[in-house]
């Protein structure tokens, strides 16, 4: 949950620091004579008022949990996690023996996939699957309100016209995060029951860590349906492109990076190293714009303590020079490692929300 | 809603609730409003009258600070919309065109809802909304979800919604469009006892013979311009040539009325309707009802039927939107 509330807080926080200073500074002084026609607000504390997104963000989040979305999409991914880990840990068993002395054995749980099995792992089925949750929670999020007739009663209330969006934004990562949790909670416990080992402290944190990540990854698909959401005034439109947008992204991310990266640094006939390095460095730095490819990195790094390095050319190096590290990384040193793919990850949430925030507050009340 | 009466007596006398000076809101080259003066004052219902399109929601976004206006000031209980949004919506009340709730939610729940935006604790809240609720008779539908409510509960509920905060300004967006009949006796019943309670009421309407009981004073807003405003009486003065004209029946042999309406002072003409033989137009320089009726009584023709035409604000309206349109067609001329 660490890292998931820190993400909540640098997108809003930024956002809502800019709004508030700049209305302090414009406001006049507070109106005296105002309070004393409510008898529940004192007049001596005219910012006595709830943070409007709170109470939006309550009500929306209320609204998610008791939703049939909410229900079904609980329920497929849980299918999912429980068929691939159930797959991974019979794997797990067999291969216990040998890796007696391993660490973090627990976290192999998550992406481990035997040899032979049909079954993709579980980080796959999220970095697959989750963007769905994203687009499920946010693709009705301002045109839902329009469609109600609910926005300009909404918006004529003491709130800053940020709220709303704010609000939503954090009631989908709340829905999302309780959903990863439920479901991390159902797996830890059939990987329990039929590994037989409990999780070290440092395994629940890197857990931990993992949740954080993945609601950050689903929350850049939140993101951009709210942004479909603000753009196109009917629902289903605005789910049709959050899909194909996610679609494209996630299915054919690699294809494009391929032939991008074949125009930027071509490979000639002749197998020449020099080029086929380029190529692939090109690959490497097109491939960070693909969130599901950050988020698969920054998982595999996150949860396998033995990850030292995505860099092929470094690893050839590593093993190479014979100065290879100790087998496996401590928690601190995991994070270094998945540094880039963290920031670009937060940086695209970010960046997503920020453009639904400004279209949302360019547009008109009526409109 | 005791609660409005205070706040309302100290302001009064010291500014109106509602002023604006050339409002002005351009959405590129086309003028949604156009340098509009208003003034309502507390504990008074203004009818900001027009047809669709006439920029009255437009307006009505700019006073909450929902539409920054383009040129010109408003200020709303002193204080500047465009800059204290905030504490403008405190104190306003909004019901908007078409209102809408969240149909999964209860009529009580939405209601909760914005109680709670405004910042209202649970327990007031929760006395403050049954008495709301009885207030528009919507006790009985509290608890079913809004999605089974008819369009005319919906707007009850939004006036039970705007009621809330108890505001110190009301504005309503087209209140009585959707409502039965009787309905609209409801709903104009809750406006008044709003203004009599020292709100300042807006109210946008199309539908003159709705809202013309209501209203204290009244602005025809035609194309983005407040084309005439004032109270009831003086704006059937300002209309052109200030002439009257009253229509009068009296049973037959009846004429003489013809003689008996002349000799009037003031009267300038009396001719039988071309439409209605049984009736008699006269015109005149001033109201002459009074003379007119004694006259007749005093010469043996007791009138069954005397009317001014005219008199009645869909007239006037009428009479403002042939006026307008015939100006608008000598410019484009």
């Amino acid at each position: 949950m660490t890292g998931q509330s820190i993400s909540i807080a640098a997108t809003g926080a930024s956002a809502r620091g800019r709004k508030r200073k700049n209305i302090r500074s414009e406001s006049g002084p507070p109106p005296t004579q105002a309070a004393k026609a409510q008898p529940t607000a004192r007049a001596e504390r005219p910012r006595d008022l709830p943070a409007g997104w709170r109470v939006i963000a309550a009500k929306e989040f209320a609204d998610h949990i008791s939703s049939i979305r909410f229900l079904v999409l609980t329920l497929v991914l849980t299918l999912a996690a429980a068929a691939a880990v159930y797959s991974a840990a019979g794997g797990l068993r067999a291969l216990a023996p040998s890796a007696s002395g391993a660490n973090s054995l627990f976290l192999y749980l998550f992406f481990y996939q035997p040899e032979g099995s049909q079954l993709p792992t579980f980080v796959y089925f999220t970095a697959l699957l989750g963007p769905v949750l994203g687009i499920a929670f946010g693709f009705d999020g301002v045109n839902g309100e329009r469609a109600e007739g609910t926005l300009p009663r909404l918006v004529s209330q003491p709130i800053h016209r940020d709220d709303v969006v704010n609000g939503k934004f954090v009631a989908g990562l709340a829905a999302i995060a309780v959903i990863f949790i439920a479901i991390v909670a159902v797996v830890g416990a059939i990987g329990v029951l039929q590994l037989g080992i409990l999780p070290g402290i440092e395994d629940v944190v890197r857990l931990v860590i993992w949740i954080g990540l993945a609601v950050v990854y689903v929350g850049l698909w939140l993101a951009v349906a709210l942004l479909c959401s603000v753009v196109f005034r009917r629902a289903a439109t605005s789910a049709l492109v959050s899909i194909a947008a996610w679609l494209v992204l996630t299915l054919f991310a690699n294809l494009l990076v391929g032939v991008v990266a074949g125009v930027i640094s071509p490979v000639s006939d002749d197998r020449n190293l020099q080029q086929l390095i380029a190529n692939e460095s090109t690959k490497r730095n097109l491939s960070f714009i693909s969130p599901s490819q950050l988020f698969t990195e920054a998982t595999r790094a996150t949860l396998d303590p033995s990850l030292q390095t995505f860099d092929v050319f470094s690893y050839i190096q590593l093993r190479a020079d014979d100065r290879a590290l100790p087998s496996t990384l401590s928690l601190d040193q995991s994070l270094l490692v998945v540094w880039p793919q963290l920031v670009g990850l937060i940086a695209l949430t970010s960046g997503a929300f920020a453009v639904a925030y400004v279209s949302f507050m360019r547009q008109e009340v009526r409109a | 809603m005791a609660g409005a009466e205070p706040a309302a007596q100290t302001t009064a006398g010291t500014a109106p609730a509602i002023k604006t000076r050339g409002l002005t809101k351009r959405y590129g080259d086309f003028t949604a409003v156009d340098k509009l003066d208003l003034q309502v004052k507390h504990g008074e219902v203004f009818g900001l009258l027009g047809p669709n399109g006439a920029g009255k929601t437009t307006t009505i976004l700019m006073l909450l600070g929902l539409s920054e206006p383009t040129s010109g000031s408003a200020r709303v209980l002193d204080m500047d919309p465009a800059r204290n949004p905030i504490a403008v919506k405190r104190r306003v009340g909004y019901l908007p065109d078409a209102v809408g709730f969240y149909g999964a939610m209860t009529g009580r729940q939405n209601l909760h809802y914005t109680a709670r935006l405004n910042g209202i604790a649970r327990k007031p809240a929760d006395d403050h909304i049954d008495e709301l609720l009885e207030r528009v008779g919507l006790t009985n539908a509290a608890n079913s979800k809004v999605e089974t409510y008819s369009r005319g509960m919906k707007q009850r509920l939004g006036l039970a919604d705007v009621m809330i905060k108890q505001p110190s300004i009301v504005i309503l967006d087209e209140p009585t469009t959707a409502i039965d009949p009787a309905g609209v006796e409801d709903v104009l019943a809750l406006i008044r006892e709003l203004a009599h309670n020292g709100a300042a009421v807006l109210l946008a309407s199309h539908l003159l013979h709705q809202v013309q009981q209501v209203c204290d004073e009244v602005g025809i807003f035609v194309a983005g311009k407040l084309v005439a405003s004032g109270a009831m009486d003086k704006l059937s003065s300002q209309i052109g040539s200030g002439a009257v004209e009253i229509e009068v029946a009296a049973p037959p042999p009846a004429d003489g009325i013809r003689d008996v309406a002349a000799r009037i002072n003031g009267v300038t003409s009396v001719e039988k309707d071309p439409r209605d033989p049984r009736m008699w137009v006269v015109r005149a320089k001033r109201d002459v009802r009074t003379d007119l009726a004694r006259a007749l009584v005093e010469a043996g023709h007791p009138p069954y039927h005397l009317r001014r035409r005219g008199d009645e604000l869909d007239e006037i309206y009428r009479r403002y939107f042939a006026d307008y349109s015939a100006d608008s067609a000598e410019d484009a001329a």
